[in-house]
């Protein structure tokens, strides 16, 4: 069977490093804090100002000054910091995260990343931190579906959408399995419900199978 | 005397802001957004204006309240399409407003550099991307930067937690946001706090933003603001 959206939120989770900081990008990605464990001590970064960030506000615990990313409220954690945006995009872009995780529109077997605006020309841009994020954190992983609505592929040999980063993404967390993406190539490091013949068959780009 | 004035209207607070005027305005969404400095400079008037902020507006308040009144020439932005920013998109699409898309680290960096005297900066963002066009680029490391200029404003508005009578400020959790480099970077720089504090008051260890780079000052009532209460 291929994975849910929160089975595969709990995939990413687990190649999360103990200790890590984490920046989670907005929608998908942010599920994967709900698979972190406590005891882990993987420190949560937002990139409108704050280290710490604990799980979603309700009730009387929303309070407007205190959002995430996608302005939603959240809580702080004991141990959290706050910090202005240049001090937050510094931490980005100056390589002090160890992973992000992106959603995608696609990803080249090289590692490129679309993840910002489809090209269309009704479309209204808007980059937010993606870019910053791509081109700064240590490790870049992608959380996606390996397909789209209409079963084209989302992992192709050079993005047809305009890129975020180029030769930024490491990992490709799909629905379908997990690839590692790179100079060399995409590596299958793992399949669900499916075999590397079939997604062969499906997918443009070659596939190397890790030999154990 | 301090040259930052506590002042006690905020249309005495907003005065004199040009038309033509570029105006940084704080906030990520409505989070640090400065509403009541909004309200204030669409009374007072000025028009053909260029903002700068981290989104386009939200719901019907603050920056989504000025593009409304049709005081905004161009809106130069990381992140101008959410949920809410109907009034923006609106008008983007009727060609009523020009729009600048900056990814949201180099407008912060930007911002800073333009406050702290830098020419210009290298940085890999966007490089290789669309947003690269036109724009020199150098490999330094082994690594396509481009060159980015620094982003001044003639005016910020901004929104604090409280200001002692020096204008120094402490914010709030992540409504500091764009609002410390952003009174770095303006001409005149005019801030909205709930509190205003004798000399002395706020902890020297605690300031944020130290009282060289804030013009006016002016206290205003809390307003609670959620995405589902903006509209």
């Amino acid at each position: 069977m291929s994975l849910t959206p929160d089975e595969l939120a709990a995939r990413v989770a687990r190649d999360i490093p103990a200790g890590a900081y984490v920046n989670l990008g907005i929608g998908q990605p942010t599920k994967v804090a709900d698979h972190l464990p406590a005891d882990l001590g993987v420190v949560l970064h937002t990139e409108n100002g704050m280290l710490g960030m604990g799980p979603a506000a309700t009730g009387d615990d929303v309070d407007p000054d205190l959002t995430n990313a996608g302005k939603v409220p959240v809580t702080e954690l004991p141990g959290a910091a706050y910090f202005h945006h240049a001090d937050s995009f510094a931490m980005m872009r100056g390589g002090h995260l160890d992973v992000c995780v992106l959603g995608a529109f696609q990803v080249s077997q090289h590692g490129d990343l679309a993840n910002w605006h489809t090209g269309a020309p009704d479309a209204i841009p808007a980059v937010g931190g993606a870019m910053d994020l791509a081109i700064g954190a240590k490790q870049v992983f992608v959380m996606m579906t390996l397909f789209t609505k209409s079963g084209e592929p989302k992992l192709v040999p050079s993005c047809g959408y305009p890129l975020t980063a180029v030769a930024c993404v490491s990992r490709v967390y799909t629905d379908h399995g997990v690839f590692a993406v790179g100079r060399d190539g995409v590596t299958v490091l793992e399949t669900f419900g499916t075999t590397v013949g079939e997604l062969s068959a499906r997918l443009d780009v070659e596939l190397t199978v890790l030999t154990r | 005397m301090s040259r930052t004035r506590v002042l006690d209207t905020v249309d005495e607070a907003v005065a004199g802001v040009e038309d033509g005027a570029t105006v940084l305005v704080g906030g990520f969404g409505l989070a640090g957004m400065p509403f009541d400095l909004i309200d204030g400079l669409i009374r007072q008037g000025a028009g053909d204006l260029t903002v700068v902020s981290n989104n386009a507006g939200n719901g019907d308040v603050g920056l989504a309240a000025l593009l409304r009144a049709g005081r905004v020439r161009k809106v130069v932005c990381s992140f101008p399409r959410q949920v809410d920013s109907y009034v923006f998109d609106e008008l983007y699409r009727a060609g009523k407003v020009e729009l600048g898309v900056v990814p949201q680290g180099n407008l912060a960096e930007r911002l800073r550099a333009a406050g702290a005297g830098i020419g210009a900066f290298y940085t890999p963002t966007g490089a290789g991307t669309p947003l690269a066009v036109g724009k020199e680029t150098r490999v330094i490391d082994g690594r396509e930067h481009l060159l980015e200029y620094p982003l001044k404003g003639d005016v910020a508005l901004i929104a604090a937690h409280r200001a002692d009578v020096l204008g120094n400020l402490v914010y709030r959790k992540t409504a500091r946001n764009f609002g410390p480099v952003m009174a770095t970077a303006a001409t005149t720089t005019i801030v909205q706090v709930g509190d205003v504090v004798p000399a002395g008051a706020l902890d020297p260890e605690a300031v944020v933003t130290p009282g060289i780079y804030v013009d006016r000052v002016v206290r205003v009532d809390a307003r609670r603001y959620t995405v589902e209460g903006a509209r």
